[in-house]
């Protein structure tokens, strides 16, 4: 896990993500500027740190309704105004990319963030940035598997020597500058399903394992899948970090938690995926089995613990963020956080 | 209320014949129910490849995103070659997997042979359930002689599509405001 910048000794990590969603707060209908946004989301980042969260990250969607796009750009602003927090994508989009400019602005991340960077690779799940930046949308698995394995191999070697179908070929190439350490932590992003867990388990990469909702339980064939893969891929699962993330909201009761978060959920998902939540699905998130952490501290340390019983995962990020969520409530959120859940779940994880 | 007639095929003129009549039936009898007729044949579509329905433009993002925002739709299809055309498949195929979901769905089947009576139950009725379809379990299965001349003169098949009509709206409505109800009791 020390490749990784992980030690699992200090108890699971506690992250937070930003899609970097831009949309309208649902109970007023009205949308904050796009350079208020931005702002909004280095303060974040900043509120993360002091609350003592672990890690934070941003991610690249080119749609309407997202401010991110250049989210390395942003990053940057939050490694500068940070010194402690680890900061990353969430995800960035190798397929259409130059994985050598992406290398670089990463670890130039790291240089700045002093060995705090990390990059977590996706594929998109909505396509408009195919068509503009230039990309064929017939080549998309291959895309992701040729870049990403670029990705690794400049991370791995400071020359390289490669050649592929969708860039030109590089000869004894050096990529530079390097991170901190020579390398830095570098993620492929699942979306739940085994299949694509287990391409990430064949290779030897960390996983970063987003979810919307359901059991618990049914994720773990996931994370299963994972680390068999790994072993059959001559890999030790033990030495490969596993990250969860997904919906996150406290407050007072769950109640009160699914009251303040749903209409953010629904009217948000309408606008960027073109379908709502049901009531009825969400209303099952504060079970204690169910993946997704809504509801009070108590409830919330519960279920966090639980999920680690199952997972055995080194890492939680919670997405609380999205649809036009007030800072204010945010801020509330960071509170419970740091108050209450954050030194629980630690105490509880980590290694006496 | 929105409802969308889908006629979809792309050749032959009875399935859109039957879907004018039944959406006439409604805008008759419901008129405070918007009703829009979507012929597969005046719209050129593009072939499924995957991406989100928001995604698509021109003619396929317009029809995706018409079907999406009906409250109910009533989908005609011919048989060809003893199942659905392509072309009604390859509207599924454009869709999210829950993309009937709180959605009422109605079928009129039109076909050269009777013997195709069962492909709705076998075919039709299993894609839509996948898709989370609230469905009119009986459909209105019409054949070669009931038309004559561009019209339908089997007053039998007029009564059936009037039953399906209404069973459409009122399904609709019931479902709506169990759903009202259900969704209020969640008190959030």
């Amino acid at each position: 896990m020390e490749k990784y910048r992980i030690n699992p000794d200090n108890g699971i990590e506690f992250g937070i993500y930003t899609l970097g969603d831009h949309l309208p707060n649902p109970a007023t209908g009205e949308r904050i500027s796009v350079k208020e946004r931005i702002h909004e989301i280095i303060e974040y980042a900043v509120l993360a740190e002091q609350a003592g969260v672990d890690f934070f990250s941003v991610g690249e969607s080119h749609q309407e309704y997202f401010a991110t796009q250049a989210h390395a750009v942003v990053l940057s602003a939050i490694a500068q105004a940070t010194s402690k927090i680890k900061i990353a994508s969430s995800s960035t989009i190798i397929s259409t990319s130059d994985p050598v400019r992406v290398y670089e602005n990463f670890a130039t991340l790291d240089l700045i963030s002093d060995g705090r960077a990390e990059i977590v690779a996706g594929r998109a799940s909505r396509i408009g940035l195919y068509e503009l930046l230039g990309y064929n949308l017939r080549n998309y698995e291959e895309l992701f598997e040729e870049k990403f394995d670029l990705l690794r191999l400049i991370n791995e070697n400071e020359i390289v020597n490669w050649s592929g179908e969708f860039r030109a070929p590089l000869r004894d190439a050096q990529v530079l500058p390097r991170p901190v350490n020579g390398s830095m932590p570098i993620w492929r992003a699942v979306g739940g399903t085994p299949a694509s867990a287990m391409k990430a388990g064949y290779a030897g990469v960390p996983m970063f394992m987003a979810h919307l909702g359901g059991a618990a339980s049914q994720f773990k064939r996931t994370v299963d899948s994972y680390r068999e893969a790994a072993r059959a891929g001559g890999h030790n699962p033990d030495e490969l970090p596993i990250a969860t993330a997904g919906f996150f909201y406290a407050a007072e009761n769950s109640q009160q938690a699914l009251k303040e978060l749903y209409p953010h959920i629904n009217e948000g998902m309408k606008k960027t995926n073109g379908g709502g939540f049901p009531k009825q699905l969400f209303a099952q998130g504060v079970d204690p089995h169910n993946i997704m952490n809504i509801g009070s501290p108590q409830q919330i340390i519960e279920k966090i613990l639980y999920q680690h019983e199952v997972f055995n995962h080194q890492r939680y990020i919670a997405q609380i963020d999205f649809g036009g969520m007030p800072m204010d409530n945010i801020k509330k959120n960071l509170e419970l956080i740091g108050t209450e859940i954050l030194p629980a779940i630690k105490k509880y994880t980590a290694k006496k | 209320m929105k409802i969308v007639g889908l006629s979809g095929s792309q050749i032959g003129s009875k399935t859109r014949i039957a879907i004018d009549a039944t959406l006439k039936v409604i805008a008759e009898k419901y008129p405070e129910v918007e009703t829009t007729l979507m012929d597969l044949a005046d719209y050129k579509m593009e072939f499924s490849d995957g991406r989100n329905y928001l995604d698509y433009e021109g003619d396929t993002g317009y029809v995706t995103k018409t079907l999406m925002e009906a409250d109910a739709i009533v989908i005609g299809t011919p048989i060809f070659q003893a199942s659905i055309p392509a072309s009604l498949k390859n509207i599924f195929d454009l869709l999210p997997v829950n993309a009937f979901r709180d959605k009422v769905v109605s079928m009129l089947v039109t076909a050269g042979s009777a013997k195709h009576y069962m492909v709705a139950d076998t075919q039709l009725k299993p894609i839509l359930a996948y898709m989370k379809a609230q469905m009119v379990q009986t459909f209105v299965f019409i054949v070669e002689e009931d038309f004559y001349q561009k019209e339908i003169i089997n007053h039998d098949v007029l009564f059936r599509l009037e039953r399906l009509a209404e069973d459409t709206v009122v399904l609709t409505e019931t479902f709506a405001k169990i759903r009202e109800e259900k969704e209020a009791a969640y008190d959030f």
